[in-house]
């Protein structure tokens, strides 16, 4: 809090007015538009439509699609968080040893963090693709007949490597800042009492790194469930037969595609709340942050 | 490093090495795709070292691009999805500069408010809102312009709160001393707190020139006039030509072309890039 603040009225407004209008025009109402949709039922020419309550909502509790695509979204949430995370950890803690090569080795492992998700989405497709992709290629070798475009599983571990693969990038610099701002001395007096390289890091660096982790977690989640989308679309399309059909991909897709507003509507509130909790769960957890 | 242990020394090179190459390999697979012709590929061998067509493949991708997918020239989307980028970035850091000042610095009635809007929209990405927000730029006449394609996107309560970190840590002397050498808030503003976060005007815009330049959803929504499309939201088209394989080795091309810029900004400006990305998350 400011004790010296200037005077005026008028002004702060005009300051904030910019901000303000981008928010009202372009954030709340469309968000408040969304909201009232998810209530209301169209015709089929978007001529008239009435209010129904809550059916909406219970179509999509009804609708195995729906169900299909939450259990879709968690799994490859819950996959994406868990290989990217862990593969950084590794490198960060490997980085971590380093004395005179952390500089390079950092720079080289950082920038897939500017590659568009679209772009990272196009280029794993083309490695994994089935008649002129590396991998397919390497794999039939040892008799693994790849196939994203008719294979489920296949068609989820694709979006979830090139998901993940971008998101190294960050996860390894917060933990390399985060395992720096642990004390040396901890880890000195540890192997002073005998202490391996092993259960050092599993009594003493893996817990004081839980603020770090546990910050990456929610990170990760949000970027797997709401940054994707670009990866899904340019590879998978939410196929084969559902299997990669993200909810943000699928409120994209029954809106503008299937153009059913009220169910797509339903979704994106649904969807809010989804950010919403996880918005407070990062701020408060920010506000706790514990410093070691 | 607590005590020397070699083994452990040579393992954690080991461990690197293979991050690096596991990190590069698309990358660099793309790279020799898009320097071989498309014949190359349906020999069913595929080539690991770079071919003779790099110049020809991209210089033809700039000048004329994949008439067949609709697309304009690589060069025109390069031209898009700068003025796009720039436009974020910059307008997003001038809107929030702009009310973290009038938020620290002023007291008026419905503050709170304000910053509570403001505030809102962290919970509110595009991707949760797509089809209302697509009516209202339809409704104001923005699709398929650069307004449409920047101006929605250009609010931002982190770079508010970024910049509302900022302002308080700058000591209230300096205000004092500028209120009573007769300052008024404007040029306060103007002559002291600008040149103060220059820093964190550089790192701010570095993370988000990214963020606008790897936008997808939102151009690939508002422009159907492929005058507008951005290399980004452009790729997807030439990925999915309907008759026929795609052109991989110009697609692949148009792919190291489109993440050229963005990762030339993170290894040339690492510094300010690591800066920007730790303070955009407190």
């Amino acid at each position: 809090m400011k004790r010296t603040i200037f005077n005026g009225q008028l002004l702060p407004w005009l300051l904030l007015a910019p901000q303000l209008a981008v928010t009202l025009v372009f954030f709340i109402w469309p968000a408040f538009q969304a909201i009232r949709q998810s209530f209301l039922r169209e015709d089929a020419f978007g001529i008239n439509s009435q209010f129904v309550g809550l059916a909406n909502f219970r179509a999509l509790l009804d609708s195995a699609q729906y169900l299909n695509s939450l259990k879709v979204t968690a799994v490859f949430a819950v996959s994406v968080t868990v290989l990217s995370m862990g593969v950084a950890l590794i490198l960060a803690v490997a980085v971590d040893r380093m004395l005179k090569s952390q500089r390079p080795y950092t720079t080289l492992l950082v920038w897939p963090y500017a590659v568009a998700p679209a772009v990272a989405g196009i280029l794993w497709y083309f490695i994994f693709n089935p008649t002129v992709g590396i991998l397919p290629y390497m794999l039939d070798i040892i008799g693994y007949d790849w196939n994203h475009n008719t294979d489920k599983s296949d068609a989820m571990i694709l979006v979830v490597i090139a998901s993940a693969w971008k998101q190294i990038s960050y996860n390894f610099l917060f933990f390399v800042a985060g395992l720096q701002a642990i004390p040396a001395s901890l880890r000195e007096a540890a192997a002073i009492d005998g202490a391996g390289p092993v259960r050092r890091f599993f009594d003493i660096t893996f817990p004081l790194l839980s603020p770090t982790t546990f910050f990456l977690l929610v990170v990760n989640i949000v970027y797997a469930m709401f940054e994707t989308f670009a990866v899904i679309d340019s590879t998978t399309e939410g196929g084969p037969a559902q299997a990669t059909n993200i909810m943000v991909y699928k409120v994209y897709f029954d809106g503008f595609i299937g153009q059913n507003m009220g169910s797509s509507a339903a979704q994106s509130v649904v969807l809010m709340l989804i950010v919403i909790s996880l918005t407070v769960i990062q701020f408060r957890y920010v506000e706790k942050r514990v410093e070691y | 490093m607590i005590e020397n242990r070699p083994g452990l020394n040579i393992l954690a090179h080991v461990t690197l090495i293979l991050g690096v190459v596991v990190v590069a390999m698309p990358v660099w697979v793309a790279f020799v795709a898009s320097t071989h012709t498309a014949t190359d590929f349906s020999s069913g061998t595929i080539p690991m070292w770079p071919g003779p067509h790099l110049i020809e493949n991209y210089r033809a991708m700039l000048d004329t691009g994949l008439s067949t997918s609709g697309t304009p020239p690589v060069g025109r989307m390069m031209v898009n999805s700068m003025i796009m980028a720039l436009s974020i970035a910059i307008g997003k850091i001038c809107i929030s500069m702009l009310s973290a000042f009038a938020i620290v610095y002023f007291r008026f009635p419905f503050r709170g408010l304000a910053f509570w809007c403001i505030f809102i929209t962290l919970m509110l990405p595009v991707e949760v809102r797509i089809v209302p927000s697509f009516q209202v730029v339809a409704d104001l006449g923005l699709l398929n312009s650069y307004a449409g394609l920047s101006l929605p996107l250009i609010a931002s309560a982190t770079a508010t709160f970024l910049f509302r970190q900022v302002f308080l840590t700058i000591p209230d002397e300096l205000t004092e001393a500028a209120r009573i050498d007769g300052a008024g808030p404007m040029k306060f503003f103007r002559d002291i707190l600008l040149p103060l976060s220059r820093t964190n005007m550089a790192a701010l815009f570095v993370i988000l020139f990214i963020y606008g330049w790897n936008q997808y959803l939102w151009p690939l929504l508002i422009t159907t006039d492929s005058q507008y499309y951005t290399i980004v939201a452009g790729i997807k088209r030439m990925a999915d030509v309907v008759d026929g394989l795609p052109k991989w080795h110009l697609v692949m091309a148009t792919a190291i072309m489109a993440m050229l810029p963005p990762v030339a900004v993170v290894i040339g400006m690492q510094r300010l890039f690591v800066k920007g990305l730790v303070e955009t998350e407190k």
